[in-house]
Formats: C-alpha cells, structure tokens, sequence
C-alpha cells in the first residue's frame, strides 16, 4: 500500500530531518566505537585521543535532535506512528549519546593501557567491537525501516556480547591469580569489556523502541521475542 | 461493549433522497462518557449525530433504516413522540442560537411548555442549569436582560443550560466550540469535563485535538461508515485501521 504523504510538505521535511541526523549520529557512534577499539588494538592513542575530542560533535547532535523534536511535539501535536516515532527517537537519541560517552570512556582507558606491556593478544574485545558496531547500525537501519525483524534480531545478538565480556573477565581472572603485576592492566581491560557490553545494552535497548514504534507495544522489561 | 451504553444504533442505514449518507453504523454509548465523532467534511458524523434524536426528521425526502435503541426501544418506532425523545436527548449547535428573549425566559421557555409552573420552582430551575453550565456567577443579576447582549462563548453556555433545564439524559454536541475563541472553548472543555458525572455526551469535533483532549471513546466515519471506534487514547496512539492512522496523522491523500 501506498504511502500517504502528509498535507504539509514542510512537516513532512521535518521528520525527514529528523530521521538523516539520527543516522547522522549514528554513524559518528559506530566510528567512535571502531576508533577506540582500534587505538587499544594498534596501540595508537592519538587516534584515541581524536575519539575523546570528537565526543563533542555526537553531543552537538544530541541537543539538535532533541531539541528538534520537542519542537515538532509543540507545533505539530503528532498522533499515532509519528507520536510514537517522535517519542522513539527522543530515547534512541539519548542512548546513541551515551554510547558516544562510552567509546571516549574505552579511548582514556586505551591511552591508560598504550603506555603499559600488553597482557595478552586481543581476541574477544575485537569480536565484541564488531557485534556491538553491527547492532548500532541494525538497530538504527531497523528505525528507519520500521522493520520489528531486524529489531528482534539485534536484542539477540546482546547475549553474545554477554557471553563475550563473560568470557574475557574469566579469562583476565586467571591472568591476575598467576601473577598480581597483571591486576592493573587487567582490571582496565575488563572495564572496557564492561563498557562494550553497556554499549550493546544501549543498543538493544534501540532495538527495543523500534518495536514500540512499530507495534505500539512496550517491550523494554521482556525478554527477545517476548510479548509480541 | 461497554459496560453500560444509554443508547444504541443497530444497522444503521441513512439516506438524503437517493443518496445513501450513512451504511451499516453500529455503535454504542456508554453512559456518563464522552464520545467524538471525528472525520472529514461528508464523511456522515453530524447526520448520524442528528439520529440519535431525530432532528432529521425535519428534512424532507430523508428515510432510516435500522434501529436506535434508547431506553430499551427504537426511538424510530411509530408509537414514539420525537418531542420526547429530544426532550430526553438535547442538542447544542456550532451558532449558539438563544432565543430573543431575556435570560431568564430563554431556560425556562422548555421548562414551561412540559408544565413546571411556581416561580420558585422556576426560579430554582434556571439558578441550577446556569450553575451547571458554568454561567450563573456572570449573569445572576441580569437574568432579566436580553441573551443577544451576551459574548459568544456565553451565549453557547446559555444554550447548554437552556438544554440541560429539560434534564436530559444525553446532550448531543454539534461542533460547539468551532465557532469560538480559544478561552471560551477551553471554558466549554471544561464544562464538558464536568458534565459527564451526570450526563452522557456525545460530540461532533472537526478539531481532532479537541477529541483527543475531551473525549472518552472516539469514532472515525469515512464516506458514510464507522471505519474505527476505541477508547480515544488508543485511537490516537495506536489506531488499528491505516485509514484512521492517515486521517489524525494528516495524511489526507
């Protein structure tokens, strides 16, 4: 069935807005969190460095959208799917900003470990970097695509992280028992572990909006594939 | 259904003529609630709103089909008196329309004509309609003065309180405010609010806000048919019919 456009061509630029600088955003997300990652990996803390600073540029667009979508609220008293679009995104937005927070926490904790011997070859961290990047962008692609599929998709890759931030956690543990000159270093690296596994909370928690907005249905405290 | 609905429309077929206004509505209302009628221009919502207390009967060359239930019988039944019905089923227009009369005469001139006589029981009559009408602290001391000199939005609550002396059981609303000011309309919301403790209403809104903000259940017609009914919160968060989700979303194709 057709889409109807709205009778104001002008709200309808609005929403369309709205929509490009959350992707917009987005994508300076997915990049801090590639770059932080990447300047643990290649021990490269300029690159870490750039990630801290351009945080600023992910906060400048979260007051833009913000704002921009309170206004719509005032002005335009949406109902129905671009009530609960608007709404959506009010929350996706946020979570996107404190992802951005998050990646600049993993680049200060890569300055930290880049002057320091490293404990061990990273393995998992890479392999949770990847996942949580993937399921940003699912998260996001499914907004705009109202696609609930591909929303249920990524709230199930958030146990592989788990498992993942489990796993490395387990293994520093044993690290740290054989020998207490690790514990530092270790410790820093299970807080980026950590804050991976917070980033692809955030991120199933976008997966999660898409569904209400979708469906209209609150799905924030079930389970994958509960109440639907 | 509701829990309780005062009246009922059962199969309801209108027809202008040859023209076929409304097919096949449906729908009951519960009692001391709100409920809009929302659609376009046409779409069949004040026409229906006029059945339920046969008000177009005044139209030549117009026919229903189906039932209206009130009080346990179909209000459209031979045997029925529709000055009854409208007695028991009052209506207020979009133009307040007082009698040129005083303000006083205005309430009482229903009142009157069913037989209340005493000027106390009068008298008690139009202090207590103009009290539920939210007007009687503006015009208690020129009841005797002309309702042509009141503003606008007081002389609809004049109207509501001419209609509520006759003690109804339903006031039916046809776009009550659009012709007002935004204070005089929020005053009438309010009113409306108030109402609804006693009285069943029902209300026909073009602005969509309107219903949103008043009304308890809302019903979308399109070209003639009852395309949606839900209790208004979820019609204007998560309506079921793409057509209602188009018409309050301002797409209007």
């Amino acid at each position: 069935m057709e889409e109807k456009t709205h009778t104001s061509i002008h709200y309808e630029k609005e929403l369309q807005e709205i929509k490009e600088t959350l992707l917009y955003e987005g994508g300076l997300v997915e990049q801090a969190i590639q770059r932080a990652v990447r300047s643990l990996l290649e021990r490269d803390s300029d690159l870490a460095r750039t990630v801290i600073a351009d945080d600023e540029q992910i906060n400048a667009l979260d007051e833009k959208i913000e704002s921009a979508c309170i206004r719509l609220l005032a002005l335009r008293q949406p109902a129905a799917k671009d009530l609960r679009f608007i709404a959506a995104t009010i929350k996706v937005n946020g979570h996107l900003e404190r992802i951005g927070d998050i990646a600049a926490n993993i680049a200060k904790r890569a300055v930290d470990l880049n002057k320091v011997p490293p404990v061990k070859p990273y393995v998992d961290l890479p392999r949770m970097a990847d996942i949580t990047r993937e399921m940003v962008r699912e998260s996001l692609d499914a907004l705009v695509n109202e696609d609930c599929e591909l929303a249920c998709e990524v709230r199930e890759k958030d146990e592989v992280v788990d498992n993942l931030n489990e796993q490395i956690f387990r293994e520093l543990l044993t690290f740290m028992m054989e020998d207490p000159k690790t514990i530092h270093r270790a410790l820093m690296i299970t807080q980026i572990s950590k804050n991976l596994e917070r980033i692809s909370d955030h991120a199933e928690s976008i997966a999660k909006m898409v569904i209400y907005m979708v469906t209209g249905k609150n799905v924030r405290h079930l389970g994958p594939g509960e109440g639907l | 259904m509701k829990s309780d609905n005062v009246i009922e429309t059962k199969n309801v077929n209108f027809y202008y003529g040859d023209f076929k206004a409304l097919t096949d509505v449906t729908m009951d209302f519960e009692r001391n609630r709100v409920t809009a009628l929302i659609g376009p221009s046409g779409c069949g919502k004040s026409t229906l709103l006029r059945l339920l207390n046969r008000m177009n009967d005044l139209i030549a060359g117009t026919r229903v089909e189906g039932k209206i239930v009130f009080e346990g019988i179909n209000i459209y039944d031979p045997e029925i008196d529709p000055v009854d019905i409208r007695r028991k089923i009052g209506m207020v227009f979009q133009k307040p329309n007082p009698f040129p009369k005083s303000i006083f005469n205005n309430i009482i001139y229903g009142p009157r004509l069913s037989g209340i006589r005493g000027k106390a029981e009068m008298e008690t009559l139009v202090e207590q309609s103009l009290r539920q009408a939210s007007l009687w602290d503006e015009v208690k001391d020129i009841l005797g003065q002309s309702a042509m000199m009141l503003s606008g939005g007081q002389q609809q609550r004049l109207c509501i309180a001419r209609a509520l002396a006759m003690k109804p059981e339903i006031l039916l609303m046809d776009e009550p405010t659009s012709a007002l000011d935004p204070i005089s309309t929020a005053k009438i919301e309010e009113l409306i609010e108030e109402l609804k403790k006693e009285y069943t209403i029902i209300i026909v809104t073009h602005n969509m806000q309107q219903a949103a903000r008043i009304s308890d259940y809302t019903g979308f017609f399109y070209l003639g048919k009852l395309i949606e009914y839900s209790p208004t919160e979820k019609l204007f968060t998560t309506p079921a019919v793409k057509q209602t989700e188009d018409y309050i979303t301002g797409r209007f194709g």
